[in-house]
């Protein structure tokens, strides 16, 4: 299907921050590669959601896995999404760590009761008596038409709901590395990919290898203004300071990786230097993500700003399906490159 | 006179001093419940006691028991710590859930019992999950699932029944059917009488069983537990019984206003206790020293929870933000 070829364009200059001759895959294969390994390493590790053995394997990521692991711990799904959700949370109270993956977060709202009111408290609630190890995933489905209910970004919602842990990887190394962390620790984590990654490289690692949760990265060093970008908007991001690197601008690029936990100082120590900061995000605006790190970077360093927030991200409106509106309402690198000229004013 | 020649002696006095149990404690709470030094909403069982104790007198400890917000009876009957649930509703750090979680979230993992949710039809998949564990460990533990008939108005029920049975899952769905959702009569929630039918159309088998008759929910559970034991799958329970209380708290003060009187009347004379005693009476198992001895032995260990949970300290307001996530 058309679709399937989205988005795979020039892959921009990650190895500015991985100087390394490690063999390079795409961001599916790392997360193919990461089950595959973790799979091996822990009999309690089972993976679960629609489609996961089908010819497709969920873009890919979970092929080869029910062949090499089996039906009882590699399985499709009834649709039930919020009962499969407690499910999953029963199973990790009772020693399994269950990683069930959906097509698109659209259809977690679902599952937010079994979510927010039992993966998410069942820690807290009693005492730190049982913990939930589960890793929910779901991949948002930017483009081709998908409109309003296959294309939802919705991860905002996840971070305001304390007892969660939200991950966005932009790029195949940090992909795996959190994967292994998400499916390691033992609470709930919610972990969002984009369609518009998916099939882009980065340098991997074959040996197994753990991020921390918290810890943001700069992907390209500069003075001028810092741009906190999430998930897809990291390439959106890149190829604006490639451009505005010829005009003598000089971005700053932060991916925090994690959202939940956010990592608070590496963006602080940037704006510090840079004094501006725009946020750019692959979801909506109003209460987004953007509006939660504005609100931290005010209360926490507002004596370094030269010049006020600026958010980039969708406006509040569901995602139109016709190819002309939906050009407009997802921004790139052009509202990316007018967000920073008006910054610097 | 209830009777059934195939339970034990020792199982039937070991029925009955559960059943015993959880009565007295129930009473216990409504008597010191008006001082307000139990702070948290309690959602008494009483009149529902044989359901808890006859299906849980089947499990071993290994095996796991999700509850919901009416959850007392299955607590004590799976065997948990009474000085930890006391103390849970007295808010205490020495709760069974460390003063987090209150009355309707008790949990003791030492006998299986792995929490339980207040969202009506919410613990039903966690449960199933549990049942999935087994599955997939081969373990030979088998999950019961305590849920209302308010529960079975809820998707999570249906999606789990479909579930439990496509993986032929070693659980027990229990529905005690009480009448009530708060002070909305069944009637006005769904339509007829049976909700054990529901379930039959999933392929699972599925029985009506009064709730009141602990030998005849004794004998049900019995054969549910084995068959899922066994490997046979998941069976549906319905049991009939009545809410002496209100939806919440002590006593029955709005009876008047949104009760059947008649019917409730009719309720309040089969009580499940009164009935076992009666029955074991007959049987020669019990007489009025037996009695006076398991019903004192009953009250020094209540007694004993109540102290200790009075007595117990408050949680540290310095750790208000503890155990949001395990290390």
């Amino acid at each position: 299907m058309p679709w399937k070829e989205f988005f795979i364009e020039r892959e921009p200059g990650f190895e500015l921050v991985e100087k390394t001759n490690v063999r390079k895959i795409t961001y599916a294969e790392a997360i193919n590669e990461t089950f595959h390994q973790m799979m091996a390493s822990d009999k309690s590790i089972y993976i679960m959601g629609q489609g996961v053995d089908d010819p497709l394997g969920m873009f890919g990521t979970t092929s080869g896995l029910q062949e090499k692991f089996g039906k009882k711990r590699v399985f499709d799904t009834p649709l039930s999404e919020n009962a499969l959700t407690g499910i999953a949370v029963g199973s990790a109270l009772s020693g399994m760590k269950p990683v069930y993956i959906h097509n698109r977060p659209d259809f977690l709202l679902l599952a937010m009761d079994q979510i927010v009111n039992h993966a998410s408290k069942w820690n807290f609630m009693f005492g730190g008596k049982r913990s939930v190890p589960l890793v929910i995933m779901a991949t948002i489905g930017r483009g081709w038409g998908s409109a309003a209910q296959h294309s939802q970004a919705i991860h905002s919602l996840f971070m305001h709901i304390p007892g969660l842990r939200l991950v966005m990887p932009s790029i195949a190394y940090d992909a795996k590395g959190l994967l292994i962390t998400s499916i390691l620790d033992n609470n709930p984590v919610i972990f969002i990919q984009h369609r518009g990654i998916l099939k882009h490289k980065s340098s991997v690692p074959e040996k197994m290898y753990s991020i921390p949760f918290g810890k943001g990265i700069i992907r390209r060093k500069g003075k001028d203004v810092t741009i906190v970008a999430i998930s897809y908007m990291v390439i959106e991001a890149i190829r604006a300071a490639e451009k505005l690197e010829k005009e003598k601008i000089n971005i700053e690029i932060i991916d925090p990786r994690t959202l939940k936990p956010l990592d608070e100082d590496i963006i602080l120590n940037s704006v510090k230097k840079t004094g501006r900061l725009i946020i750019c995000d692959v979801g909506w605006k109003t209460g987004g993500v953007g509006a939660e790190i504005a609100a931290v970077l005010m209360e926490k360093g507002m004596k370094y700003f030269k010049a006020p927030i600026k958010r980039v991200s969708s406006p509040d409106i569901p995602t139109p399906s016709s190819y002309i509106l939906e050009e407009k309402f997802y921004p790139g690198m052009e509202e990316i490159i007018a967000a920073v000229k008006e910054i610097i004013k | 006179m209830y009777t059934n020649k195939k339970i034990s002696p020792k199982i039937l006095l070991k029925l009955y001093t559960i059943i015993f149990k959880i009565r007295k404690v129930q009473l216990k709470i409504e008597e010191l419940y008006p001082k307000d030094e139990m702070k948290t909403p309690v959602h008494l069982c009483i009149g529902q006691e044989a359901v808890a104790a006859g299906v849980c007198i089947n499990l071993k400890k290994k095996d796991y028991v999700f509850s919901n917000h009416r959850g007392h009876g299955h607590y004590i009957a799976k065997g948990g710590n009474l000085k930890s649930m006391i103390s849970e509703l007295y808010c205490k750090e020495t709760g069974c859930s460390k003063g987090r979680g209150g009355s309707m979230h008790l949990i003791d993992t030492s006998v299986g019992l792995l929490g339980s949710s207040a969202i009506v039809g919410g613990g039903i998949p966690v449960a199933t999950g549990a049942a999935l564990s087994s599955y997939i460990k081969n373990d030979n533990k088998v999950t019961v699932v305590f849920f209302g008939d308010g529960a079975s108005e809820e998707g999570t029920l249906y999606e789990s029944l479909n579930f439990a049975k496509l993986k032929n899952l070693p659980i027990i769905f229990v529905c005690e059917n009480n009448l009530y959702s708060v002070y909305t009569y069944i009637a006005k929630r769904q339509y007829g009488k049976d909700i054990y039918l529901k379930a039959k159309g999933f392929g699972i088998p599925s029985f009506s069983v009064d709730g009141i008759n602990v030998f005849d929910v004794y004998s049900k559970a019995k054969e549910a537990i084995e068959r899922a034991r066994k490997k046979q799958g998941p069976t549906f329970l319905e049991f009939k019984v009545a809410r002496w209380r209100d939806h919440a708290g002590t006593g029955d003060h709005y009876k008047n206003e949104y009760r059947n009187i008649k019917e409730h009347e009719e309720h309040l004379k089969k009580c499940p206790l009164e009935k076992l005693q009666n029955s074991l009476i007959k049987l020669k198992l019990l007489n009025s020293n037996k009695i006076k001895e398991i019903s004192k032995k009953l009250d020094l260990e209540i007694e004993s929870a109540f102290a200790y949970a009075q007595k117990g300290p408050l949680p540290d307001k310095n750790e208000l933000t503890k155990h949001l996530f395990s290390e």
